[in-house]
C-alpha cells in the first residue's frame, strides 16, 4: 500500500506548527496505524530528520496515552476502536491520510502531536476518589452490591482517559470524562457517601480548567473507543442537579 | 563486601508476619511531617506505597515517564488478582495460596515472602473493594471468582478481562486524593537516570525532565523503586513499549544486587507474531484457558481451515500430557508445550508457529452470551488485531515474553543491599521464585505497596528522624548528575546511521532466540558473544537525532535499549550460572524422560545475586540459600 500523509508538525509549545506531507511506500495492510508511523519515523531518522512525536505505551488499547486525530475524527474511522488498535487493513490504498493532534484549549500541544492533558488530573484530584484510607476497610462480602448496578458502574469505570471525548466535542467539553467517574462512584455503595460533594467538586473543576459546555451532540459518545454511553452525562445531571437542590434546602 | 541478610524473622510461619510487624519501629505523626520518601513508578506497586505513604503522613515525590500516573503498565493485566478468600468453600486458606505460589515457582522463592504475600492478599480485595474497584458479582451481589492456571481452587477475583485497569485505576485514585491533599507531589514525564547514594544510604535521584531534557536532582530519607519488570529486553514482548529497566539497573551498578535476572515468564497465550513491522504482542488472558481448549491438528502440515478438522484428527496435547490440570497449567510450562508441538511440525498458521485455543465447546455448552460476559473485551481485541472473529474459529496464539520474576534482590523488609532502597512490585525478585502463577502479579504488587512497605519503612526511618532535609547540592549528587549527563552527551555524540529500534530488535531477537523458552550451555556463551558485538556496534552506529535539551523521544530509547545490552548480558550468565532446569528457566540438558524440567535441589536451592563490577566485567554471583521448612520439595507435576 502506499500513502500520502498530512502530518501536524509543531516544534513546541511555543511557536506556530503547519502540516507537512510524506509519501509512505510499501506499507503492509498488517500493519498497525502506530507501526505505520513507526516506519515513517525509521525513514526520516535514517534521512537525518527529526521523527514525528506521538504518544503511546501500553499499544493494546488500555492505557490511554496514544490519541491521534485521523481524518477528522478522534482515534480514526472505525468505532470503538484506539488509534493503537487501528490497523492499516482499513484505510483505502493510494489516499491521503491527515493526522493532526487533539485540538481543545484545554489541551495545549506540545510537540508535534502531542498534547497536555493534565487538565483530567486536576479534575480528578477535585473528587475522583472514595475517601477510604488503607486499613480500615472492612471485610469485601459485607458490602453486597446488585450485579446489575456493579455492571453498570464497571460500564462507566472503563474509561481510559485518553482525551477523544473532548476532541470530538464542537465545544470542548469533558462531559463523558467527568461523568463517566462521578456515575461509577455514585452507582457504587462506597461512593455514595459523597456522591454530592463530589460531583461539585469536579464539575467546577471542570469548569475551571477550561473545559466547555455540554450541547448534546452526542459526539463523544459516537467517538469514545471505550462506548461509554451518554447517559453518564444525564446521570452526573441528575446528580448535580440533586446535590445543589439539597443544598439551597439547608 | 556484600553480605546477604535475608532478615527473615523467626518462629511459625504462620506468625512470622504479625509478630514481626508488632516488633517494628514507629515513626510520630509529628516526625513524619519532616521525611521526605521517593517512589519512582506509579503503578500498582508505586501508587500503593505512595498513597499508603502519604496517608500516613510522610512527604512523598513521585515519578513516572508518562503524562499521567493512570497509563503504568498495571492497567493492562487482565485476567485477575488472587485471594485467600475461600468464598466459594472449595477448600482454599492462606497457607494454600502460599503453597501453591511456592509449588508454582518451582520451589525457588522464599518461604517467608510468599506466605505473607498469601496473608495480605484478603485485605488487598477489602481495600480494592472499599475503593469502588467494581470486581464481578454474582446474582446475590457478592463478589465471583473464577481459576486460573496451577491451581486447582476458584481464587481469582476479576473484573471482566480489565482486572488491571480497575485495580490501577483505583490506586489512582488513592494517589490523586493524596495529591490534592498535598502529601504527595506527582513528577509526571521523568525518566530516573541514577540513584544518589550519601554515605552508604540512598538519598535521592537524578532524573530527566522529558520535555525539556533537564537533569534534576530530588533529594528523599528513602528511595522506593516500584519500576516494573524488564521483559521488553526482548523487543517483541506483551509489555508497553516504554516500560524499561534503566532505573534498576542503575540502582544495581551502584551496588544494589540483582537476583535471578534469568527467570522470566514467557506467557502461552499471545497473538503471534504476524508481520516484521510487529512492534508488540499482545497478550491474551490465561483466564481464557478455564473455557478454551488448547490444540494441534495430528497431522503435520495441515492445510484445512481449523473448523474443518474432525474432532478425531485434533490432539488437544495439555489435556494429553497433563491430565489432572489439563488446559490449566502453569504458564511456563503450557508455554514450552507449546513450543515442542510447533518445534514438531504441528504448529499452525503462515509460520507455523501457533497453536489454536478454541472456544466451540463452550459456546456450544454455555451459550455464546455467556462467554462473551467473561472474555467479550478480549474476543473483541483479537478481532481488531487479527481481522478473525473467536466466536467462530479458534483463535492462533504463541508464547512471548512477559514477566520477570527476577529483579532486584530485597530482604524481608523490601530493602535492596543498599540501606534506604527500597524495591516493591515486579523490580524485586521476591514471591514467584521461577515462575509466576496468573493473578499473583496484581495481588503482589498491590500487598507490597499498601500493607507491607508502610510497615517496613518506618523502621528504617525511625532512624532518620533527626536527618534534616537533605541537600541537592552535597558533592554526590554533583557527580551523579555530571556522571548521567555525560553518558547522554556520549550517545548523542555516535551519530551514526542506524535506528536505535533497530539494534533493540536485534537484540531482542539475540536474547529470544539464546535465553527464551529453551536454553543450552553453547547458545548462551553464542548469545553473549553476540550482544558483545551487538552493543560495540551500537556505540558507533546508533543515530539519535535532534538534540539532548528538548522533547527527544529517540533518546529516550538510546538510554534504555543502551541498559538492555548489560541486561541481556546478565540474563545470559545467570542461566549459564544455574545448571539445572527450574519453572521457566529450561535447560536443554537437563530434562526428565518426560522431558520436563529437572532441579537440582542439593545445588542450586538458593537465590542467585548478582554484583556489579563494571560493564562485561564477570558479576559477583551471591548465593542466598533457600529453606524449606513448611512444604516439601518435589518433582512438580501437573500431570
Amino acid at each position: 500500500m502506499e500513502f500520502k500523509l498530512k502530518i501536524w508538525r509543531q516544534k513546541n509549545a511555543s511557536v506556530k506548527g503547519k502540516f507537512e506531507n510524506y509519501t509512505l511506500k510499501d506499507v503492509s495492510a498488517e500493519m498497525s496505524f502506530l507501526q505505520m508511523l513507526d516506519y515513517l519515523n525509521q525513514q526520516i531518522i535514517e534521512s537525518g530528520g527529526e521523527p514525528v512525536h506521538f504518544e503511546h505505551d501500553c499499544r493494546e488499547g488500555i492505557c490511554g496515552s496514544c490519541g491521534l486525530y485521523i481524518n477528522g475524527r478522534p482515534h480514526g474511522p472505525i468505532t470503538h476502536t484506539t488509534t493503537c488498535e487501528l490497523h492499516m487493513r482499513e484505510f483505502k490504498d493510494h489516499t491521503t491520510i491527515v493526522i493532526e493532534p487533539w485540538r481543545s484549549k484545554a489541551f495545549p500541544v506540545i510537540k508535534d502531536l502531542v498534547v497536555d492533558r493534565s487538565a483530567f488530573e486536576k479534575v480528578i484530584q477535585a473528587g475522583g476518589f472514595v475517601n477510604a484510607n488503607t486499613g480500615s476497610t472492612q471485610e469485601a462480602n459485607n458490602i453486597p452490591i446488585n450485579k446489575k448496578i456493579s455492571d453498570r458502574a464497571f460500564d462507566a469505570a472503563v474509561c481510559i482517559g485518553c482525551g477523544a471525548c473532548v476532541a470530538a466535542c464542537k465545544n470542548s467539553s469533558a462531559m463523558l470524562f467527568v461523568s463517566a467517574k462521578v456515575s461509577q462512584y455514585a452507582l457504587m455503595p462506597q461512593g455514595k457517601v459523597e456522591a454530592k460533594e463530589r460531583v461539585e467538586n469536579m464539575v467546577a473543576k471542570m469548569d475551571e480548567v477550561g473545559f466547555g459546555f455540554c450541547s448534546n451532540t452526542y459526539a463523544c459518545e459516537y467517538d469514545c473507543p471505550k462506548g461509554i454511553s451518554v447517559e453518564f452525562i444525564a446521570q452526573m445531571n441528575r446528580e448535580f442537579f440533586s446535590a445543589k437542590v439539597c443544598k439551597s434546602k439547608k | 563486601m556484600i553480605k546477604l541478610d535475608s532478615k527473615i524473622p523467626k518462629g511459625p510461619i504462620a506468625d512470622k508476619w504479625s509478630n514481626y510487624k508488632t516488633s517494628l519501629r514507629l515513626v510520630s505523626p509529628a516526625n513524619k511531617k519532616k521525611l521526605d520518601i521517593i517512589v519512582v513508578g506509579s503503578g500498582l506497586s508505586g501508587a500503593s506505597s505512595a498513597s499508603a505513604l502519604g496517608e500516613l503522613g510522610y512527604n512523598v515525590k513521585v515519578f513516572c515517564f508518562q503524562d499521567s500516573p493512570r497509563r503504568a503498565h498495571s492497567v493492562a493485566a487482565q485476567g485477575g488478582i488472587n485471594a485467600a478468600k475461600n468464598y466459594k468453600n472449595d477448600g482454599d486458606s492462606v497457607h494454600r495460596l502460599f503453597y501453591d505460589m511456592i509449588k508454582g515457582g518451582d520451589f525457588r522463592a522464599r518461604e517467608a515472602n510468599v506466605y505473607r504475600a498469601s496473608e495480605v492478599s484478603n485485605y488487598v480485595i477489602d481495600h480494592f473493594t472499599a475503593l469502588g474497584v467494581p470486581f464481578a458479582r454474582d446474582y446475590g451481589g457478592m463478589l465471583d471468582t473464577r481459576s486460573f492456571g496451577g491451581v486447582q481452587v476458584s481464587r481469582t477475583f476479576y473484573a471482566k478481562g480489565q482486572t488491571g485497569q480497575q485495580c490501577l485505576l483505583g490506586t489512582y485514585s488513592s494517589l490523586s486524593r493524596q495529591i490534592a491533599k498535598g502529601t504527595v507531589k506527582m513528577y509526571e514525564r521523568r525518566d530516573m537516570l541514577d540513584v544518589v547514594i550519601i554515605d552508604g544510604k540512598a538519598r535521592g535521584i537524578i532524573t530527566r525532565n522529558l520535555l525539556t531534557g533537564e537533569t534534576e536532582r530530588h533529594s528523599a530519607h528513602a528511595v522506593v523503586l516500584a519500576t516494573g519488570g524488564y521483559g521488553t529486553v526482548f523487543y517483541l514482548s506483551t509489555l508497553a513499549l516504554g516500560s524499561n529497566a534503566s532505573a534498576a539497573w542503575a540502582a544495581h551498578k551502584k551496588g544494589a544486587l540483582f537476583a535471578n535476572p534469568s527467570f522470566i515468564q514467557i506467557h502461552p497465550t499471545s497473538i503471534p507474531v504476524l508481520n516484521d513491522y510487529q512492534s508488540k504482542l499482545t497478550l491474551m488472558s490465561e483466564s481464557l484457558r478455564n473455557d478454551g481448549r488448547v490444540w494441534v491438528p495430528k497431522e503435520k502440515d495441515e492445510k484445512r481451515h481449523p473448523n474443518q478438522i474432525p474432532e478425531a484428527e485434533r490432539d488437544y496435547y495439555l489435556e494429553r500430557r497433563y491430565p489432572a490440570f489439563g488446559n490449566l497449567v502453569p504458564r511456563d510450562v503450557a508455554s514450552r508445550a507449546a513450543k515442542e508441538r510447533c518445534d514438531a511440525g504441528y504448529g499452525v498458521g503462515d509460520t507455523g508457529l501457533s497453536v489454536y485455543l478454541d472456544f466451540k465447546d463452550a459456546i456450544n455448552k454455555q451459550g455464546k452470551k455467556a462467554i462473551e460476559d467473561k472474555y467479550g473485551n478480549l474476543f473483541e481485541m483479537y478481532l481488531k488485531i487479527t481481522g478473525i472473529n473467536p466466536y467462530e474459529e479458534p483463535m492462533r496464539i504463541y508464547p512471548a515474553g512477559h514477566y520477570t520474576m527476577g529483579g532486584l534482590w530485597v530482604d524481608y523488609n523490601l530493602m535492596t543491599t543498599i540501606p534506604g532502597l527500597y524495591s516493591v512490585g515486579e523490580s524485586n525478585f521476591s514471591d514467584h521464585g521461577a515462575n509466576r502463577l496468573g493473578a499473583s502479579s496484581l495481588m503482589q504488587c498491590s500487598g507490597d505497596g499498601y500493607f507491607i512497605l508502610p510497615y517496613t519503612i518506618s523502621d528504617y526511618l525511625a532512624d532518620e528522624i533527626r536527618t534534616p532535609l537533605i541537600r541537592t547540592d552535597h558533592d554526590e549528587f554533583d557527580k551523579a548528575e555530571k556522571a548521567a549527563k555525560e553518558r547522554i552527551d556520549r550517545l548523542m555524540a555516535v551519530n551514526g546511521k542506524q535506528t536505535v529500534t533497530s539494534f533493540h530488535k536485534r537484540l531482542g531477537k539475540i536474547l529470544w532466540d539464546h535465553c527464551g523458552m529453551v536454553r543450552t550451555e553453547e547458545g548462551l556463551k553464542k548469545g553473549i558473544e553476540m550482544i558483545d558485538q551487538l552493543e560495540d556496534e551500537f556505540w558507533k552506529e546508533v543515530k539519535v537525532p535532534a538534540t539532548a535539551g528538548e522533547y527527544n523521544q529517540e533518546l529516550e530509547k538510546a538510554i534504555r535499549v543502551a541498559d538492555f545490552f548489560e541486561v541481556g548480558r546478565l540474563m545470559c550468565q545467570d542461566a549459564l550460572d544455574r545448571n539445572e532446569s527450574c519453572g521457566a528457566h529450561f535447560r536443554e540438558e537437563f530434562q526428565t524422560e518426560q522431558g520436563e524440567a529437572k532441579r537440582n535441589d542439593a545445588e542450586y536451592a538458593h537465590v542467585s545475586a548478582y554484583e556489579y563490577t563494571g560493564n562485561r566485567q564477570r558479576e559477583i554471583l551471591h548465593k542466598e540459600p533457600l529453606v524449606f521448612e513448611n512444604v516439601e520439595l518435589k518433582e512438580r507435576s501437573y500431570k
